[in-house]
C-alpha cells in the first residue's frame, strides 16, 4: 500500500473540509486556525494573571449567570474532582476551567458551537485547596464566576 | 493504540446528551518516578465530537484533567440511530475516534 498517498488524500481531505467550514461561515479564518493548534502559550501558564492575559481575556466580569453544578465544596481526592460548569449568558461561545494554585493553571478549554447546551461536566485534577474559575466568553466578552474547593489529598504530586 | 472510549448518547426531550469517557493516564509531567526522575508529560490534548459532520463539541486540554478523563454535554437535534463521533489527540501524537449511536 502507498503510504505517502494515503498520508496525502487525508491531510487533503482535512484541508478542504476546514476550507468548507470556512467558506460556511461558521468559523471565521482566524478561528479555525486556533481551534487547530493547541494553545501551548496559554496552557503553559501558572497565574491566573498570566492565563487570563494568554487567552485574551483581559479582566473578565464576575457573572452570576455562570454557575457550578455537581462540584464539591470538599474534594476528598484532588486527583478526581468533578467539576459542572452551567452558563445563562446569551451566546456563550467557550467555557474554559482554571485552578488558581494548580502547577499549571488552564485545565481545560471547552468551545460549545451554536446548537450545543453551555452546560457541561467534566473531572478534574487539583493539588491543594484552591479557587476554581469558570471563565465563559460570550459575544466576545469573558464573564467568570469562582468557588473555592478544599482537596484533603492533592492530586498533582508524590 | 489506546483502549477504546466508552459513550453514551441519549435523546433527552429535544437535546442529546452525551457522555464519554476515555482511557488515558494523563500524566502531568509534575510526577517523579521511584529513581527521582520525571515522568515525563502524556496528555489528551485536543477532543472534537461531531454528529452529522457537525462539530457539538471542540475542547483543548491540559495536563490537569483527570486520568481517565469523563466529559458530559447536550446539544440540541440529534434523532435516535444518529452517529455521534468522538477523537482525541494527545501531546505524543496518539489519536483515538470512537462513534455511539443516540439511544
Amino acid at each position: 500500500m502507498n503510504r505517502q498517498r494515503r498520508e496525502v488524500l487525508r491531510t487533503g481531505g482535512g484541508l478542504s473540509l476546514l476550507a468548507l467550514v470556512t467558506a460556511a461561515g461558521w468559523l471565521r479564518p482566524g478561528e479555525a486556525l486556533a481551534a487547530d493548534a493547541w494553545n501551548k502559550a496559554a496552557f503553559e501558564t501558572n497565574s491566573m494573571d498570566a492565563t487570563l492575559k494568554a487567552l485574551g481575556a483581559g479582566t473578565p466580569a464576575q457573572s452570576k449567570d455562570v454557575t457550578f453544578f455537581q462540584t464539591p465544596d470538599i474534594a476528598e481526592n484532588g486527583a478526581v474532582v468533578p467539576i459542572g460548569i452551567t452558563s445563562t449568558v446569551p451566546n456563550t461561545q467557550s467555557i474554559a476551567i482554571l485552578v488558581e494554585k494548580n502547577p499549571s493553571t488552564l485545565i481545560a478549554v471547552f468551545d460549545i458551537p451554536p446548537g450545543t447546551e453551555p452546560s457541561l461536566s467534566t473531572r478534574i485534577k487539583m493539588g491543594q485547596t484552591s479557587n476554581v474559575y469558570a471563565l465563559v466568553k460570550a459575544d466576545g466578552k469573558y464573564y467568570v464566576a469562582s468557588k473555592e474547593i478544599k482537596v484533603t489529598l492533592g492530586g498533582c504530586g508524590g | 493504540m489506546a483502549d477504546p472510549m466508552r459513550i453514551r448518547a441519549n435523546l433527552v426531550g429535544d437535546s442529546t446528551e452525551v457522555k464519554v469517557l476515555m482511557s488515558h493516564e494523563m500524566e502531568t509531567g509534575q510526577r517523579k518516578d521511584a529513581q527521582g526522575k520525571t515522568i515525563p508529560a502524556w496528555f489528551i490534548q485536543e477532543v472534537n465530537a461531531t454528529w452529522n459532520g457537525k462539530t457539538v463539541l471542540a475542547a483543548q486540554w491540559g495536563p490537569g484533567v483527570a486520568k481517565n478523563p469523563f466529559v458530559s454535554f447536550k446539544f440540541k437535534g440529534g434523532a435516535k440511530g444518529d452517529k455521534v463521533v468522538i477523537n482525541w489527540t494527545d501531546n505524543r501524537g496518539d489519536k483515538r475516534t470512537d462513534e455511539a449511536t443516540i439511544a
